[in-house]
């Protein structure tokens, strides 16, 4: 498959601070990348890098094959791009925004026309076109952000937390449009929310302190899990203390994690040595000790979970080398 | 070229997407007017010209220039949409180009709305219309060099007061900078060589030929460099600035 963006040992440098080291990264088509980190890890400056926003300190970007840092504009033809917040003129209308960046991105008439329909179809702007951006909530203002960054229909699209700050039925909107347009484009989102990578994503990268922790699929991130084949099960309260005690003592089992709801049954997760299936294990002792069992169901991983583990060592890390 | 157009466009409809546009013109109107009959005595002279009110003018643009260009990039920086700009493509040169010359011809377009002044000059005399159509360009290339001079400084900051009360301190410097309130600074320490390019660079003295109908090549290539080097320094300022 042809790849999109070549992304190779990226740097940024904001004076001492060192924002991204050595990132790289490649993107095909049908990909679509989930960028995580915590705040101020350098997902942002990335994406701003690749949209050609910010100059690297060093490193390459390749865009469809052409190099962003000699052939700038031919680049970014070739990338929609939605910043974070999504901003847009606040004193133009959607009508006459869309019109404006139609221009820019040098569509043709008919061709503009036709493209400005099917995208505020599809996002739903009908209702406010003629009213000023300013005006607009918040779920409106990104709708705006997200037409103008398909307006083209890029190859590549790339979205800075796209889904931050929108209600529930908005984020499904916004994931539904993302999974019907990736198989014919290359994408990159960046965001905090852990199930987004779950619901739309291909690909992870967790990011932090400016370096890549992890490249993989998102089921590759569960099975870093100490969760991963883990067991939970739903039981009586009354029992939940004398069954945690009895599943800890299997010599399969790690750990056993009792977590109680005010109301309804109590959870015991029991957690596997190396990762490995506990199901027909735990389903097998059940019936044994003829335990009362409501619910029981694998987990594959909880993506928190790993994403606390792999980035806070880092960062314990380089407080270490700081303090030494 | 042709994006340079758009978003020039774009800009020069932005100032009339707000009261902005029309509340400068009536505040310049209102203010050429008082200039031009109270304080330039427009009638008392008994000239059939328009000197009075080219006299002033360049005191008016260094007051409300610098309200047009203030918000040119501050704005832009302020409201994050410089990062969808410079992810367009659009070259750094065609957007510094674009939003200048909107507001370029914003001004433009304040300074063809004097025309009543020179319709009255015409009903009451015979006056020397080359000498008008002079002081005309002159006057419009001095808004130019405002203009770049403002635009360099918004690029600078985020904050437009800050932008306007820069560019206003800037503007007053190059218009006095044939004055000893200016070249005071510099006497006593400074070689005379210095003294005599900071006395070179008023806008007054270069403005004065051409508002007298001299069409000097020399004043014009002085607008019109003052422009480049601005413009230029413009497209440094936002290099360096926009990640901030």
């Amino acid at each position: 498959m042809e790849n999109l963006i070549e992304v190779s040992n990226l740097r940024k440098q904001f004076g001492r601070l060192v924002a991204v080291d050595g990132v790289s990264l490649t993107i095909r088509r049908g990909d679509v990348l989930g960028f995580l980190g915590p705040n101020g890890a350098g997902k942002s400056t990335t994406m701003k890098m690749i949209t050609g926003f910010l100059t690297p300190t060093s490193g390459t970007i390749k865009v469809c094959g052409t190099n962003l840092a000699t052939a700038p504009l031919a680049a970014k033809a070739r990338i929609g791009y939605l910043p974070e917040g999504a901003p847009a003129y606040s004193d133009m209308t959607p009508a006459s925004f869309l019109d404006f960046i139609a221009d820019i991105r040098g569509l043709n008439r008919a061709t503009k026309v036709a493209r400005i329909r099917e995208v505020v179809a599809r996002i739903h702007l009908e209702g406010v076109l003629t009213q000023s951006i300013d005006t607009l909530s918040k779920g409106f203002k990104r709708r705006v952000g997200l037409a103008q960054a398909i307006l083209h229909d890029p190859d590549i699209l790339i979205m800075d937390e796209p889904t931050d700050g929108l209600d529930p039925n908005q984020k499904h909107e916004v994931r539904t449009l993302i999974r019907e347009m990736a198989p014919t484009k290359g994408i990159i989102i960046s965001t905090h929310n852990l199930e987004e990578v779950d619901a739309v994503c291909t690909k992870a990268v967790i990011i932090a302190n400016g370096r890549l922790l992890f490249t993989g699929s998102p089921s590759e991130l569960e099975a870093r899990s100490r969760y991963h084949n883990a067991v939970t099960l739903g039981v009586d309260p009354a029992q939940a203390e004398e069954i945690a005690a009895d599943l800890r003592a299997l010599p399969q089992i790690a750990a056993v994690d009792v977590v109680s709801r005010a109301t309804g049954s109590t959870f015991l997760t029991a957690i596997p040595k190396d990762q490995k299936p506990l199901f027909a294990l735990v389903q097998q002792f059940i019936i044994d000790q003829k335990w009362s069992v409501r619910e029981m169901f694998v987990e594959n991983g909880r993506l928190d979970e790993v994403f606390r583990s792999i980035t806070t060592n880092v960062i314990r890390h380089s407080v270490e080398e700081n303090l030494s | 070229m042709k994006k340079l157009l758009t978003l020039m466009c774009r800009e020069f409809a932005g100032y009339f997407a707000t009261p902005v546009a029309y509340v400068f013109i009536v505040i310049f109107l209102f203010l050429t007017g008082i200039f031009t009959f109270y304080v330039g005595g427009f009638y008392e002279r008994n000239q059939a010209d328009l000197e009075p009110f080219f006299r002033y003018l360049p005191w008016l643009y260094m007051l409300l220039i610098p309200a047009i260009s203030m918000r040119l990039w501050s704005e832009e920086r302020k409201s994050g949409t410089i990062e969808l700009l410079m992810t367009l493509p659009i070259s750094l040169m065609d957007a510094v180009l674009g939003k200048f010359f909107a507001a370029w011809l914003f001004t433009a377009l304040a300074l063809t709305l004097t025309f009543p002044l020179w319709l009255t000059v015409n009903y009451l005399g015979e006056p020397d219309n080359a000498v008008i159509a002079g002081g005309y360009l002159g006057s419009l290339l001095m808004a130019g060099g405002f203009l770049a001079i403002g635009s360099c400084v918004s690029a600078l900051t985020k904050n437009q007061v800050i932008a306007f009360v820069t560019s206003f301190v800037i503007c007053f410097a190059f218009n006095l900078s044939g004055f000893p309130i200016v070249l005071d600074f510099f006497h006593g320490w400074a070689p005379h060589a210095v003294i005599d390019t900071i006395s070179s660079f008023s806008f007054l003295t270069h403005a004065n030929s051409i508002q007298k109908g001299v069409l000097d090549l020399r004043d014009v290539i002085y607008f019109v460099s003052l422009i480049g080097v601005f413009l230029y320094a413009n497209m440094l300022a936002i290099d360096v600035k926009k990640g901030s």
